[in-house]
């Protein structure tokens, strides 16, 4: 297992957060250090969407405490987040649909032209094309166009868009939600891959959302799981295993000592 | 690794990919279709008209003419479209705007007693404030349907429809329902119904505002934002893009459009006319939609729109030479139409199975 540092980098204490009756968090606490792969796990509907998104900006929490490097953040916008270096894949993926690979890749960040008329917003199509390829070839991703909408392409590969936009931009946190989830055995071997390169080729933190427990075992440096909108059980994931992950997350112990729903 | 290797998509020639490439440049072609489809329009009128009297330079010109006002509402409309959005209330603006200008105008020109004698002592001021009100109150209405969509989250559908019966109302409180009288003839004489190289003024001005709008989609990050918001809002406020700020603007955009209308019709009719316009509405989302903008939005290209904004003036225009009773036209518009709204779906069913 990779010796991750001490350091935390992300610290989220005591989040709430409410959809009018249903209480998606209900006090989570989690705590991301620099360099580690951190795995969070839950039944469905146990707010581990929710979780991240409070990270990257997209949900504002009701209550509790958020921490960067220490110092308290509050992301306002999923901006803040990016600005801050996190970059998030959404377990819905959220691609522009009928816009191209390239634009996808850099929506929000698009390269403008050289001269003044880069002070009007105009943009440099071939330049974001160039420079999608590239991120893409580097990242070992190949897609048959880059010139079709998105919506043209397959559920395995708009995930790799997915990926590679998160993974190309970020620069200290990289968030991945079920990234895994419409992927080939082949497919998923490279994401779990990515996930590695990107902590130890670019120092990078990664939140690793998983249904699948011999991915986490695989995967990630430590565990964290949540339970009805709490966490349950943070730990290194070479000291725990299946059973008690299994118990954590579901709160039964059948007779035969072994967890079920 | 290679994790594009998902069904058959990446192998070299797989028909599925051979499908998607050819249907990918058949969505290229469209545009194409549509010059295609008024070339045609053009040539059979030519024919078919006396002398093809259809094709003269006059005849050219009142089309065009006929259809600049209309032009620039759909270039504004199809924005608002692609965004996902819809703006029923640009015909309305468009007389209110007119309306609010040419009061400004007759009042700031002279006084009433010299108005009334068609004595303007002060017309380049008159004209001056006359166009910024109008052009202002479209941008003030504009931002209103703006702030109420994106700040309530009420569809645009609703919004828009609401600011239509409003301002069209507060108009006819302002005029007393009647058309604005006495407005100074040099607007009309100098602007109106003037010509640079041949082309009128109003059709320059079209074209100016269409160019930049064209720019302004293809080539700029706003259009880029425009496009992405269409397609999914979640996608782009994911991104970054400031969602709400910008469909604010893009309504805003609609709006001064609108008010620059305002001013094109008073100087085209020497007048502020507040039964006009009742179907620019209408007629612009047609425009758009025939030009194969997509009303579930993030689709659309500015060429199309100006093709099918040409379509229902040439249609009127040359069913009159040819002697065809020009009830058909709207027969032969919503045809069109239904055609270009199937086209719309087949796509994206085929988007959605791919
Ligand atoms: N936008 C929302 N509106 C209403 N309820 C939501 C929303 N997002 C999440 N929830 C609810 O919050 C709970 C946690 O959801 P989520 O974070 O997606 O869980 P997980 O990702 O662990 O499956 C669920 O009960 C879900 O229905
Ligand atoms: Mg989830």
């Amino acid at each position: 297992m990779n010796p991750t540092s001490d350091k935390v980098l992300l610290s989220a204490r005591g989040i709430v957060k409410n959809y009018g009756h249903v209480q998606a968090l209900g006090g989570a606490n989690f705590e991301l250090r620099e360099h580690e792969i951190h795995a969070l796990v839950g039944d469905n509907g146990a707010g581990k969407s929710t979780l991240i998104k409070v990270f990257s900006g997209d949900v504002q929490p009701d209550e509790g405490v958020l921490e960067i490097d220490g110092r308290p953040a509050r992301f306002a916008s999923p901006r803040d987040a990016q600005v801050a270096g996190i970059e998030t894949v959404y377990q819905d993926l959220a691609l522009a649909s009928t816009l191209d690979t390239a634009m996808n890749i850099h929506l929000g960040r698009e390269l403008l032209v050289r001269g003044p008329l880069a002070k009007l917003g105009f943009i440099n199509r071939r330049a974001m094309k160039r420079n999608a390829a590239e991120q893409l070839k580097e990242l070992g991703i190949e897609l048959p166009s880059f010139t079709i909408p998105v919506s043209d392409l397959s559920g395995g590969q708009r995930q790799a868009v997915a990926v590679a936009r998160a993974a190309a931009w970020g620069r200290r946190i990289l968030i991945m939600d079920e990234p895994v989830a419409a992927l080939a055995p082949q497919q998923t071997e490279f994401v779990l891959s990515l996930m590695r390169r990107a902590r130890d080729d670019r120092g990078l933190a990664v939140i690793f959302i998983s249904h699948n427990l011999p991915h986490v075992f695989l995967a990630s440096d430590r565990v964290t799981v949540l339970r009805h909108g709490q966490t349950v059980l943070t730990k290194p994931t070479a000291e725990t295993d299946v059973e008690e992950l299994l118990r954590a997350m579901t709160g039964i112990m059948n007779t035969e000592g072994r967890a079920s729903a | 690794m290679n994790i594009g290797t998902h069904g058959s998509a990446s192998s070299e020639h797989s028909p599925a990919k051979q499908l998607r490439e050819l249907a990918a440049r058949f969505f290229k072609l469209e545009s194409a279709l549509l010059v295609a489809i008024l070339g045609a329009m053009i040539v059979i009128f030519t024919i078919l008209s006396p002398s093809g009297e259809f094709f003269s330079s006059g005849n050219i010109r009142s089309i065009a003419l006929d259809t600049s006002e209309i032009l620039v509402l759909s270039a504004g409309e199809m924005l608002i479209i692609v965004a996902a959005g819809l703006d029923l209330s640009i015909g309305s603006v468009v007389v209110f705007s007119s309306v609010v200008g040419a009061k400004t105008l007759v009042a700031l020109s002279g006084s009433p007693a010299q108005v009334a004698q068609f004595t303007y002592p002060h017309l380049a001021l008159g004209i001056t404030a006359g166009v910024a009100v109008a052009v202002l109150a479209g941008l003030g209405w504009g931002l209103v349907n703006g702030l109420l969509t994106a700040k309530w989250g009420v569809p645009p559908f609703i919004v828009t429809l609401g600011t239509l019966s409003v301002a069209v109302g507060l108009a006819q409180v302002i005029t007393g329902g009647l058309n604005v009288p006495n407005i100074p003839p040099a607007l009309q004489n100098s602007y109106g119904s003037g010509q640079l190289f041949g082309i009128p003024w109003l059709v320059w001005t079209a074209i100016i505002v269409v160019g930049i709008l064209w720019v302004l989609l293809e080539l700029t990050r706003y259009g880029l934002h425009t496009y992405a918001i269409g397609a999914s809002p979640e996608a782009a406020r994911r991104a970054g893009i400031n969602v709400r700020l910008h469909t604010i603007s893009l309504y805003g955009l609609m709006g001064l459009l609108a008010g620059i209308v305002g001013v094109m019709d008073v100087a085209r009719f020497d007048t502020a006319s507040i039964f006009a316009h009742t179907q620019d509405n209408l007629t612009a989302i047609t425009a758009a939609v025939i030009g194969g903008t997509s009303l579930f939005g993030g689709r659309g290209r500015m060429l199309g729109t100006v093709i099918g904004a040409f379509i229902p003036a040439t249609l009127r225009n040359g069913f009159v030479l040819i002697g065809v009773e020009p009830f058909w036209q709207n027969v032969a518009l919503g045809s069109v139409l239904i055609t270009a709204v199937y086209i719309d779906q087949m796509r994206r069913r085929r988007a959605r199975i791919a």
